[in-house]
């Protein structure tokens, strides 16, 4: 339904609040599918990826790979929900060509995980939980191409019977920051389980969301439309922010939210009806009689909770802890296991944990967020990252040169040792203080009506001189010394 | 409970099926005879039963996370009514659901 959006005014959207509930599916990252042998790899050639159970042949049986039940207790654990010691699994019948059985295998009545939460951090520094409702296990469908072929859609199975857990939270969510900060939350945390690659564009993460609005204050929630397919952060956003505006518009113009399935487009940041509640389908559940019920002992739980890798809510604190590093520091430093995993060897190579924080933190992560791809560990190893700390510390380099010229000249060429590379870039800074007091009489001659100013108590105008004495030195001198000397060499002058 | 045109309807619609509507009212008489016939077994107490869910007393059955190959493409392609050779080929479906 694609509506005008008219400009209602900002006070009209306040007397309103916004109630969102996400559901979230990631694909596992086991070798096989959830009930066959056949590889569950993505990128293979189409129907190559294929097993009796995953072509729903008549007489095929599912056998449960016992690898997806321990990457979905680890998610359970990881959230705080509780693990049901009894489970079972349920049909969910429809008819779809990509689903070649008319069912696919979930959890209905008795998921795996239940009733747990996910802490949010927000930008002004606030925390939120978002309590989770449930965690499932179920098999992904086969994909469907429509566009290839004049008559006919194309259908792939490569993806069918691939294992997902599916993540329900409860309608917590109160703002598309939130929204964006809590699916960036169980990102973080999959890939630090290493259960999922969170990849978001090739679909092993996916994301739909339930939205309402209602007055504010009132204890009932809105009829809600859910949004499928959203396929990146962003897109989550705008969906959210655009529906809200929808929902507020329609309200306030008294026309009832019809409770409908919508499609999210990306291109045009708007939302339209895919499925509408009469065209809802009847999943006419029932329990999965091919697969036996199971069981989960005290033993094999309290195992996996023994061998969860530290999360980054640990982490942060760690590092708050052990490295006297700011929230701020820790939190950025934690945002991507990668990163943090090389800060992590960084500081077995140091203990200068502050300049090695603000080295990931400055250089590091915005190389990073310009080359998504790259493996910084390849580029440039921990211990090299080390030494060239040692090197600042030691008064020999200094950090605007490793910035500005070190750091990019070394993870252009992998490789290359690092004092080779100080030597090449030219950037020891002249400890001969004759030649740094040679850039000093050269900058202060070159202002003398601003000498006269510091004379007149303006202090200011020292940076003037010290930016003036690292162009001339090419910025291969020590900050520290150089003040110094320039400081004598103004009094000097009085 | 009484099964009526309606409810044959919407079974017809969930399996995909057409019902030819001379076929409606002897399929009518055939469903609540199936229903009363169901409805004998209403008269035991069955409240401190648990349902039957599974005919074997089996839990846990696992596999481990190995890789193994049983089917090939061109096996897995050759019983498809229609296909390229690559992928199966269905009627066009437009509504993805």
């Amino acid at each position: 339904m694609k509506t005008e959006q008219k400009t209602l005014s900002q006070e009209v959207f306040e007397k309103y609040e916004l109630v969102v509930g996400l559901e979230i599916h990631a694909q596992l990252s086991t070798a096989t599918k959830i009930f066959s042998s056949d590889s569950a790899a993505f990128g293979a050639a189409p129907n190559h990826h294929i097993s009796l159970v995953s072509l729903g042949l008549p007489g095929s049986l599912p056998k449960l790979n016992k690898k997806v039940v321990t990457f979905a207790i680890k998610m359970g654990l990881a959230t705080n929900c509780t693990i049901n010691r009894v489970n079972r699994f349920d049909r969910k019948n429809y008819f779809y060509a990509d689903l070649p059985k008319g069912y696919q295998i979930t959890q209905d009545e008795m998921p795996i995980c239940q009733r747990g939460y996910v802490a949010i951090t927000l930008k002004d520094g606030s925390e939120r939980k978002i309590r989770l409702n449930r965690i499932h296990m179920e098999e992904d469908a086969g994909k469907s191409i429509h566009d290839r072929d004049q008559r006919s859609s194309l259908i792939d199975l490569n993806r069918a019977g691939v294992p997902l857990i599916e993540i329900v939270s409860e309608p917590d969510i109160r703002s598309a920051e939130e929204a964006a900060a809590y699916l960036s939350e169980v990102r973080k945390l999959v890939r630090y389980l290493d259960i999922c690659d969170g990849n978001m564009e090739e679909g092993s993460l996916r994301c739909d969301a339930n939205i309402s609005v209602r007055l504010k204050g009132d204890t009932e929630y809105g009829s809600r439309c859910e949004v499928k397919n959203l396929n990146s952060i962003r897109n989550l956003q705008r969906a959210v922010n655009y529906e809200f505006k929808r929902q507020v518009q329609l309200i306030e113009e008294g026309i009832k939210i019809e409770q409908n399935t919508l499609n999210f487009d990306a291109a045009t940041g708007v939302t339209s009806v895919l499925r509408s509640k009469e065209m809802a389908y009847d999943y006419r559940y029932f329990p999965e009689p091919d697969l036996p019920p199971l069981t989960l002992s005290e033993e094999l739980i309290q195992q996996i909770k023994d061998e969860l890798p530290e999360l980054p809510e640990q982490r942060v604190k760690r590092y708050r802890e052990s490295f006297a590093l700011s929230e701020y520091d820790a939190q950025l430093l934690t945002s991507d296991k990668a990163v943090s995993d090389y800060f992590q060897e960084v500081v077995n190579h140091t203990s200068n944990y502050k300049a090695a924080a603000n080295f990931i933190n400055g250089p590091v992560q915005s190389y990073l967020n310009e080359n998504p791809a790259e493996n910084i560990k390849m580029k440039l190893p921990a211990e090299s990252v080390a030494l060239i700390i040692s090197l600042v510390d030691d008064g020999k380099i200094n950090n605007t040169a490793v910035t500005q010229q070190l750091f990019p000249a070394l993870v252009k060429n992998p490789g290359v040792d690092v004092l080779d590379m100080v030597q090449e870039l030219n950037l020891l800074i002249d400890t001969d203080s004759d030649g740094l007091l040679k850039y000093i009489d050269q900058a202060v001659s070159m202002y003398p009506d601003k000498v006269t100013e510091y004379h007149k108590g303006k202090k200011g105008v020292l940076g003037l001189f010290m930016g003036e004495v690292m162009k001339l030195s090419k910025g291969k001198i020590d900050p520290k010394t150089a003040n110094k000397l320039i400081v004598e060499k103004l009094d000097l002058l009085k | 409970m009484n099964i009526d045109n309606e409810t044959i309807a919407k079974m017809a619609h969930l399996a995909r099926l057409d019902v030819n509507p001379n076929e409606q009212a002897s399929l009518l008489k055939d469903m609540n005879n199936i229903l009363h016939f169901m409805e004998k077994l209403n008269e035991l107490d069955t409240s401190t039963v648990e349902p039957l869910i599974y005919l074997t007393d089996e839990v846990n059955v696992f596999r481990e996370d190995e890789v193994q190959t049983e089917v090939s493409p061109a096996d897995a392609l050759k019983n498809a009514p229609m296909q390229d050779g690559t992928y199966f080929q269905v009627a066009k479906v437009i509504d993805k659901g």
